[in-house]
């Protein structure tokens, strides 16, 4: 198969306007990908599947990450003016001073999330080419085009990303959720769910589980149960 | 001929059903729990601890490191550990667990404690009947309950167990052969000390703590 | 949700299912096949709208064992996930962990001793064998023929999960591979006894042929039914002997080479009409052709050690990266996508379960079908339900 670079090429060609971005893969399975912008994205899918030469009629894998926002706290240098007492010729006397500090400045790198497709050309049995595309954000503008029209594989793994991770696929023929039930709400795969709180009994609690039981001390107390003195500690 | 297919099938039934009289290969099925099938060697259930001698407490091998504590994938394991020191099996100060508790509604026999367990003080048991009426406590097993002799485990995983003993052995001998190595070394320094010794002369090195 | 209601019409140009039009007048009956319909494999459900015998929508539901694995797996490390892999599809572990392995060692660059490989081999052809064979039991169940296959079936089956359990411990939840190898390594006599099961297999599938290939029920309730086309087949990412009965050659042991596949002569069984028939058939020759592969791996197994020196145990960290490994599973295309961020668990844990792929043409294979065959049709997909949820 032709490399990602040159496929990078080919689709600039013939969808006109395509901003494609190669993402390097730095771990030894060096599996490239390309980032394509949503907009042209039905554009760019029709082109991979229809060219005689890449043929990559085979979606094997759709899959939603998700990029939550980074605090990046940066070292900067700052010069700013200090008053300091000096000692004059009559005494002390206050004098302004420049002086340069370092100064801890965070920045929040704004989250996103992303889809992953993984095709393959049954075809001409080569593969896997990498694509990617990212929302804008994660909270309001998670729309994404929909490529169920193009490989219909993507119907159900479409209708579980949006499950889990919340992206919205327009053009998705039948958008529900797929493995939670209708009515629940939030998306349990982003990194910053919040499990419900739904406290079991266990015998062995530890960590995040222990964290839990702990916060429903006065619960085990009611009950009796024999953990009570870890929970204690 | 419509119907041969059919008559074919039920020749190969009738040669199944009445070859189950005649042949062992064709009745597969064993009367649980009057008759039972040997279990296989390498065959895991539920975790035990392992003691050397013949007292359960002193022997225990586990030092409570809680490396399976926190490799367990469903975190059924719970360790205290001691805060003072007794001896193991070759003699070194270590510590001891003085709880140990599996959860075994929780447990996956996955047997991932096992391999992570430096000092094989944890191996999988072959006992699966162990139904309980108590939910929660009798499905607990505390270290009291976990612990079995070295010689049980030779009778359920003997070829495992037999490796397992001489790698002890020879870490035991290691071991002792080092500590004698620095008892001798300690013995020539303190034969050596009333000497009047040059105070620039070095301390014999490799000397053992 | 009304039946009605689903499959938005107003999307042009997408691979929709046909719609069928009802004959008579009247209403439609609604009916919930499932989730605890005996038909259905676990817990799963298809809401069926019926028109008298004939099959108008079909709107298939499940998520009744949805755990959140790539969650869980996202928390653990990456060692730790291994037991749980076992548990997505219980019927193939063994292909389970090592699409898992696969996956992770391209992520980390991890090479597999010779021998380890080999045994890998040898562990999937025959999990492939078992399922197959009890998947078509299943499938014969689903008909009618109330456990005579299945327990022939189960017969064989038993066999080779006692040659699983001697070598792994376990006879469904093996937990064997490990990044770069495998845990423990085999014994002459167990090599022995596989020889031996090996070569009663082939007894036993001409004996499961005899009873069943030329069954005339079976032909006339198979063949012509739940027919799909390969262009559709392709086009909704199914794999596995799905894809094959429908006449695509496409199997990944040939197309990827993964493992040492390469090493063996065996040939890819197609099905030319893509009915159930189809479906079966390919199934019982991948059951021939693994016996071939099987026979080959045994005789060249050499010796050696079985992981790689490198593999750690406890504190595996990958470096940062990603990467997609898939193998052929008996039910399909198994693939794992993992990212790493260095940490000692995944960044991003995914599973491609082919039960769940698979599952997208149900209602295509379905409509206008008899209520009667939708259960065949479904049983011809092989699925297992703790690999669709997940």
């Amino acid at each position: 198969m032709k490399s990602v670079e040159e496929i990078k090429a080919a689709i600039e060609s013939a969808v006109p306007g395509a901003a494609v971005e190669v993402v390097p893969n730095p771990g030894p399975a060096a599996q490239h990908s390309l980032r394509i912008a949503p907009e042209h994205a039905i554009d760019i899918a029709q082109f991979l599947r229809d060219d005689p030469e890449l043929a990559l009629d085979f979606l094997s894998n759709v899959t939603g990450v998700d990029w939550p926002d980074k605090e990046i706290a940066e070292k900067v240098k700052v010069t700013r003016e200090v008053k300091k007492m000096v000692d004059g010729p009559d005494g002390k006397v206050e004098q302004t001073v420049q002086e340069t500090v370092d100064e801890t400045r965070k920045r929040v790198e704004p989250g996103c999330l992303e889809v992953v497709f993984h095709l393959y050309s049954i075809a001409k049995t080569h593969g896997p080419l990498v694509i990617r595309m990212r929302t804008k954000n994660r909270s309001d503008q998670v729309e994404l085009p929909s490529v169920t029209p193009i490989w219909r594989s993507a119907e159900f793994q479409e209708r579980e990303v949006f499950d889990l991770y919340g992206i919205v696929f327009t053009g998705h023929p039948d958008l529900r959720r797929i493995l939670m039930w209708d009515e629940f709400k939030d998306y349990p795969m982003r990194k910053d769910y919040v499990e419900p709180d739904d406290f079991e009994y266990e015998p062995t609690p530890h960590d995040e589980v222990l964290k839990r039981a702990q916060k429903h001390k006065g619960r085990e107390q009611q009950t009796g149960i024999r953990d009570q003195e870890r929970v204690a500690e | 001929m419509l119907g041969e297919g059919i008559l074919k099938g039920m020749a190969e039934t009738a040669r199944n059903f009445f070859g189950s009289y005649v042949s062992k290969e064709r009745l597969t099925t064993v009367e649980y729990p009057e008759e039972r099938v040997p279990t296989a060697e390498n065959a895991r259930v539920f975790p035990f601890l392992v003691y050397d001698g013949a007292e359960w407490e002193a022997g225990m091998r586990c030092v409570a490191c809680q490396i399976c504590e926190k490799e367990c994938p469903p975190k059924c394991i719970l360790i205290d550990k001691s805060k003072d020191k007794k001896p193991d099996y070759a003699g070194k100060p270590q510590f001891y667990p003085t709880r140990f508790d599996i959860d075994i509604s929780v447990c996956m026999s996955c047997q991932i404690c096992v391999e992570v367990c430096p000092f094989e003080a944890i191996k999988m048991d072959t006992q699966f009947e162990l139904a309980t009426d108590d939910r929660f406590a009798g499905l607990l097993l505390d270290r009291k309950e976990l612990a079995k002799s070295n010689e049980y485990y030779h009778t359920i995983h003997p070829t495992e167990a037999t490796e397992v003993d001489s790698r002890l052995a020879e870490e035991k001998a290691k071991v002792e052969a080092k500590a004698k190595a620095a008892a001798e070394a300690a013995a020539a320094k303190a034969a050596a000390a009333p000497n009047p010794a040059p105070p620039a002369d070095k301390p014999p090195a490799g000397g053992g703590d | 949700m009304s039946l009605a209601e689903t499959k938005s019409e107003k999307v042009a140009g997408w691979n929709r299912p046909p719609v069928v039009e009802p004959d008579g007048e009247g209403e439609l009956l609604e009916v919930a096949m499932g989730p605890h319909h005996p038909s259905t494999h676990g817990v799963f459900r298809m809401d069926v709208a019926l028109d008298g015998e004939r099959v108008i929508r079909l709107k298939p539901v499940f998520g009744y064992l949805h755990r959140n694995h790539e969650k869980i797996a996202e928390g653990a490390s990456y060692l730790a996930s291994m037991p749980y892999t076992d548990r997505l599809d219980y019927f193939c572990s063994l292909t389970n962990n090592w699409a898992y392995a696969l996956a992770v060692e391209k992520l980390s660059g991890q090479e597999v001793p010779e021998r380890a490989e080999y045994i890998r081999v040898i562990l999937a052809e025959l999990t492939r064998i078992q399922n197959h064979a009890s998947t078509i039991g299943f499938l014969l169940q689903e008909m009618g023929a109330s456990g005579t296959p299945l327990m022939y079936a189960f017969r064989e089956r038993e066999k080779i999960l006692d040659l699983f359990e001697s070598l792994t411990g376990s006879r469904m939840m093996c937990n064997y591979m490990r990044f770069g190898g495998c845990r423990v390594d085999v014994s002459t006599a167990w090599l022995d006894a596989t020889r031996k099961v090996v070569a009663g297999l082939p007894g036993f599938i001409d004996e499961f042929e005899a009873l069943l290939t030329a069954n005339e029920i079976l032909m006339a309730r198979c063949q012509g039914v739940g027919i799909l086309k390969p262009d559709l087949a392709v086009n909704a990412g199914i794999s596995g002997p799905m894809l094959r009965g429908s006449g695509v050659n496409y199997d990944i042991r040939k197309v990827d080479h993964y493992g040492i596949y390469d090493r063996f002569k065996f040939r890819v069984p197609l099905g030319d009409h893509g009915d159930i028939y189809d479906r079966y058939m390919v199934r019982v020759l991948e059951m021939r052709e693994s016996i071939i592969i099987l026979d080959q791996a045994l005789r060249d197994i050499p010796a050696g050690p079985i992981m790689d020196p490198k593999a750690k145990i406890r504190g595996f960290r990958p470096k940062p990266g990603e990467a997609y490994g898939r193998i052929e599973a008996p039910k399909g295309e198994l693939g794992f996508y993992l990212i790493s961020d260095g940490g000692p668990n995944p960044y991003r844990y995914r599973v491609r379960p082919p039960s769940l792929i698979n599952l997208t043409v149900l209602e295509d294979m379905c409509l206008g079908q008899n209520v009667a065959d939708v259960v065949l049709i479904f049983g011809s997909v092989d699925i297992v339900l703790g690999e669709v949820d997940r």
